[in-house]
């Protein structure tokens, strides 16, 4: 593996942000967004319900967090669809860079472009609405790892099926979070899901992460277990992404369909 | 010496044989030419040398490595094609950073330095590549494609749809830098003219196989034919009726 390899892809993205205000403004304009109208969903329970009082920070917080995760997923796979648009994957595909490369460019990259989108939209937070995600502590930083790694993992699954099947998968691409956000409890507990989808949903790292999350602002106590659980389940599943990506490669150059993804 | 020799190499789609147990080599300072009609099996050759396709049996010998799983040959062979383009939205000098990076070029900036002076690049270098025209987008997707001085090139059509200046532009370069560098070139291409120029080997390919090969003038001889061109035609009709 050669970092120069993997720094030459990450240039090439950076390059592409740079060149194009409209990118920067699309990176910042819908975090922002998304924290602004939950914001104010959350101010409204708050003005309205003494119930609801302590509501305002996590419901914010948790759009905050989730909405990290999506930019983590969606990043990674506009990446990888942005090389396919170009129709520059074949000459990515024989250069001497590698796979296990080109992965780890895209996760670099994918990292800052949330990152570009992410923090300010949470300084907004602050002054607007007084809710901080500092105030999370510094668990923090391992409920943002947790939600990193798995939307790589998501967005390795995407590619995988990108590789795989062609652009024709650009559609599961965009619709990949939605599909598990249901079951990820990001605004409510795992108890309010019927008996039988509790089990599928604790089988995901998204549950213990914003159980904890609720946790930490409810009680103010943390629960290193539910960290664990969710790290442990994340090593679990980018595993098995990164083996489902090798295969659909591996595949993808059998059945020749490598080259079409890329024309 | 041999840079490129390829032994019974088949593939299989399915229940369809795309590529038949071919054979051929190239040597360094060689141009050996790819000829057939669409869907000989051209295209998937030069993908299964590239490794971007499985071959299902035999063998690729690059500067006498069996190719396996190890792409470090890739570091030392290129590619360039119409159909293949470089990010549009990148400037013509970013992209050839990126690329210069990717291949590992010890002395990037005087290598670029090298190929906007002799690839005529100074006037679009910081233009996007998008903007440019297929002449001059071709001219930088042949930039790219010899920035790692590749001891064995592989072009798909390189002057496909360019006008004839152009291409005459292309056809020199590749003739006088394949001199200057000993490389080994493959190409596929449907225009005879550039054939008969730069080639100095021909294979005719049809349905998966190998059908003939030879110089242009052995092949023009064997068959009776004026030129390259009836050649061809003969060779992609036969057996049709």
């Amino acid at each position: 593996m050669k970092i120069r390899r993997i720094l030459s892809l990450m240039l090439r993205h950076f390059y592409l942000i740079k060149a194009s205000l409209p990118r920067i403004v699309d990176l910042i304009y819908w975090p922002t967004v998304q924290i602004i109208l939950w914001g104010f969903v959350s101010k409204f329970f708050t003005m309205h319900s003494s119930y609801f009082n302590n509501t305002a920070g996590i419901i914010l917080s948790a759009a905050i967090l989730y909405d990290f995760l999506f930019r983590s997923s969606i990043s990674y796979n506009m990446l990888f669809l942005e090389e396919i648009w170009s129709r520059n994957l074949i000459n990515l595909f024989v250069s001497p860079i590698k796979i296990n490369e080109i992965v780890i460019a895209l996760t670099c990259t994918a990292l800052l472009r949330t990152m570009i989108g992410l923090v300010p939209a949470v300084l907004i937070a602050i002054p607007l609405f007084g809710i901080s995600l500092l105030e999370l502590g510094y668990p923090l930083i391992l409920l943002l790892l947790s939600l990193y790694i798995f939307g790589i993992t998501l967005g390795l699954l995407v590619t995988a099926g990108l590789v795989r099947f062609g652009p024709s998968f650009e559609n599961i691409a965009w619709a990949s979070l939605f599909f598990i956000a249901p079951i990820g409890c990001i605004y409510y507990p795992v108890e309010i899901l019927p008996n039988w989808l509790q089990p599928i949903a604790l089988a995901l790292p998204l549950a213990h992460i914003f159980e904890e999350t609720r946790s930490i602002l409810i009680t103010n106590t943390v629960h290193y277990s539910n960290i664990y659980y969710a790290l442990m389940l994340n090593m679990i599943y980018l595993f098995l992404a990164i083996c489902t990506f090798y295969y659909s490669f591996k595949t993808a150059k059998i059945k020749g369909s490598l080259i079409n993804v890329g024309e | 010496m041999k840079q490129l020799e390829i032994n019974n190499l088949q593939k299989i789609f399915g229940i369809f044989e795309a590529v038949k147990k071919i054979n051929f080599s190239i040597s360094e300072n060689q141009t050996v030419a790819l000829l057939g009609p669409n869907g000989c099996g051209k295209t998937t050759t030069i993908a299964m040398i590239l490794g971007l396709i499985t071959p299902t049996s035999g063998t690729i010998t690059i500067n006498n490595k069996i190719l396996t799983k190890d792409h470090h040959y890739l570091a030392k062979m290129n590619f360039a094609s119409p159909y293949v383009e470089l990010p549009k939205k990148l400037k013509v000098i970013e992209n050839l950073k990126v690329y210069a990076m990717m291949y590992e070029i010890s002395n990037a900036k005087a290598k670029i330095e090298q190929l906007v002076e002799e690839l005529n690049l100074a006037p679009i270098l910081y233009k996007k590549t998008g903007e440019l025209s297929s002449g001059q987008r071709n001219r930088v997707s042949l930039a790219k494609s010899i920035i790692n001085d590749p001891k064995i090139l592989l072009l798909d059509e390189p002057t496909a749809s360019l006008d004839p200046d152009t291409g005459d532009f292309i056809r020199t370069f590749l003739e006088t830098y394949k001199k200057k560098n000993s490389m080994a070139i493959l190409l596929a291409s449907h225009n005879m003219d550039e054939v008969t120029r730069l080639s100095d080997y021909i294979l005719m390919m049809k349905e998966g196989s190998i059908i003939d090969e030879g110089t242009t003038g052995e092949l023009i001889k064997k068959h009776g034919r004026h030129d390259l061109e009836e050649v061809f035609l003969k060779l992609a009709r036969q057996n049709e009726d």
